[in-house]
């Protein structure tokens, strides 16, 4: 008799168009994303690179390379799961539409998945332990999600039970690093060309502010920061010379290794006191910025120092990703958490 | 309709004045922010939904991302940032003219970068500018009573 379990996953809450195929919640059979794949040529015409509706065009060919690279039959998928929330809901709903369709024609179950807890759930993909309490006893974790559209902590009792700690109450800390990166001309995504600028840089040229809100709170701003770096760049009042256009190359490597610096510093920070305050025993890191290397060294600095575990996701499942929805769905098919023909998307979500 | 201008001297005072425009829209209202990073139409538009009857402003933050952010208040609140739009066949392929209707507003940052699709609408506009470290100029046109945000 077949145990293992296909199944399908549908990615569309942002910009990234993205299906894969995950057996038993981490091999991973096939995983395909739109922004890394050539669909120009195939369908004419120029694809948008933002979330619209151009997920429609999309949909079919990424699904249908997604079930022909991981080289099995539609017949042996066991479930089609697809994120539901949070995102925007016109591109989410063409993900719900045709995970819908797909369930329905094949009579398979279908899964909601938040796509929040799916990021963490790519820390977790290499990790079977901590998916069994008495294994290893990782549990609970505090995690930490952070990319361009959020900034959140979790307290992660299990790969199902997440409850929301605090999260950005303005900008997300991947909005703030694309700002930065527009103030200081530097090319978009500002992740990665602020990493690259702040390698030459002294982070503690500048002492950017650090804005940690009320002093129990794990809610995020990082508003501040972004006019902080402005202000240091344009004159507080805005009205002096915009000098970027004249700094040398070091003074932007200090400008952004202060600001990577002080993002990082609260994220760290943050995490810590979340850490402390559920008694975590592991550290989840995930999402686009989990992909930043200063981030990841200072979180598992702080790890060590606090006698903690710590888990983050690889570079590649970092991004928008269709694996971690079918990974995480694996844990709600085993506990037959299914979802119906009524299944809505949700712009934002209360967990 | 003049032009009704209020120096904002703090990010408390902005968020009321948001709060104080959001308690005097009709339903149908598209309202277009312009104003260059960091000069508060975050900030403006966390009162503007809190005045229009939306929960909790800690859960109103920046859509750069994701684009649209929802939330429910005495009306359906559709907020838009349309900083990474790069055209218009974009902007309109959001469904923004279905987020229209007398039970909805619409809040648009970075107005400026799809302009063209606006034309026409029962428009709101609000230009933010810094005057300071702390110091905010709102410049608004085309709200019903907007006498009623002078201090």
């Amino acid at each position: 008799m077949r145990t293992d379990v296909n199944i399908l996953g549908i990615e569309t809450s942002c910009d990234e168009t993205a299906a894969a195929v995950v057996r038993n919640g981490t091999e991973v059979l096939s995983n395909v994303v739109s922004s890394q794949i050539e669909l120009h040529q195939k369908y004419g015409g120029v694809v948008p690179e933002i979330a619209s509706r151009a997920h429609i065009e999309k949909i079919y060919p990424i699904i249908d390379q997604a079930i022909r690279q991981s080289k099995l039959n539609s017949g042996d998928i066991d479930a089609v799961a697809v994120a539901n929330q949070p995102g925007l809901t016109v591109a989410l709903i063409i993900g719900i539409t045709a995970a819908k369709t797909l369930a329905l024609v094949w009579e398979k179950p279908l899964i909601a998945i938040n796509h929040i807890h799916a990021h963490l759930q790519s820390a977790m993909m290499d990790t079977k332990d901590l998916q069994h309490r008495q294994v290893s006893c990782g549990l609970p974790a505090v995690a930490l999600v952070v990319s361009g559209g959020h900034t959140s902590l979790y307290d992660c009792e299990n790969t199902l039970e997440l409850k929301l700690l605090g999260s950005t109450i303005d900008d997300a800390a991947g909005e703030a690093f694309d700002k930065v990166a527009s103030i200081l001309n530097l090319p978009y995504p500002g992740g990665p060309s602020i990493e690259k600028a702040a390698k030459n840089g002294n982070p503690d040229a500048i002492n950017f502010p650090r804005t940690m809100l009320a002093k129990d709170s794990l809610d995020f701003s990082f508003s501040g920061l972004k006019t902080a770096v402005l202000y240091h760049c344009c004159g507080k009042d805005m009205k002096g010379e915009n000098r970027v256009g004249k700094m040398g190359q070091k003074e932007i490597a200090d400008i952004a290794a202060s600001f990577q610096a002080a993002v990082v510093d609260v994220l760290v920070r943050k995490t810590q006191m979340a850490a402390g305050r559920i008694g975590a025993r592991t550290i989840l890191l995930g999402g686009g910025v989990a992909a930043n290397t200063v981030l990841r060294n200072e979180l598992e600095k702080m790890a060590q120092q606090t006698g903690r575990k710590m888990l983050v996701a690889p570079r590649k499942y970092c991004t928008d990703n269709a694996v971690m929805i079918a990974s995480l769905a694996y844990y709600k098919y085993k506990a037959g958490l299914f979802a119906d023909m009524t299944l809505e998307a949700k712009a934002a979500c209360d967990d | 309709m003049k032009t009704i201008q209020v120096i904002s001297d703090s990010v408390a005072m902005t968020f009321e004045t948001g709060k104080k425009i959001g308690s005097l829209l009709e339903g149908g209202k598209v309202v277009c922010l312009v104003g260059a990073l960091g000069s508060g139409k975050t900030t403006l538009i966390k009162g503007i939904a809190a005045g229009a009857g939306a929960g909790k402003p800690e859960n109103v933050n920046s859509p750069t991302f994701v684009i649209v952010n929802e939330y429910k208040g005495r009306f359906n609140i559709f907020h838009i940032d349309a900083y990474r739009i790069n055209t218009i066949a974009e902007f309109e392929s959001l469904g923004f003219e279905e987020f229209i209707g007398p039970d909805s507003i619409v809040l648009i940052e970075w107005a400026d970068k799809v302009k063209q699709a606006l034309e026409g609408l029962n428009c709101i506009h609000i230009e933010m500018r810094h005057n300071g470290e702390e110091s905010r100029i709102i410049r608004l046109y085309g709200l019903k009573n907007a006498r009623a945000l002078k201090f």
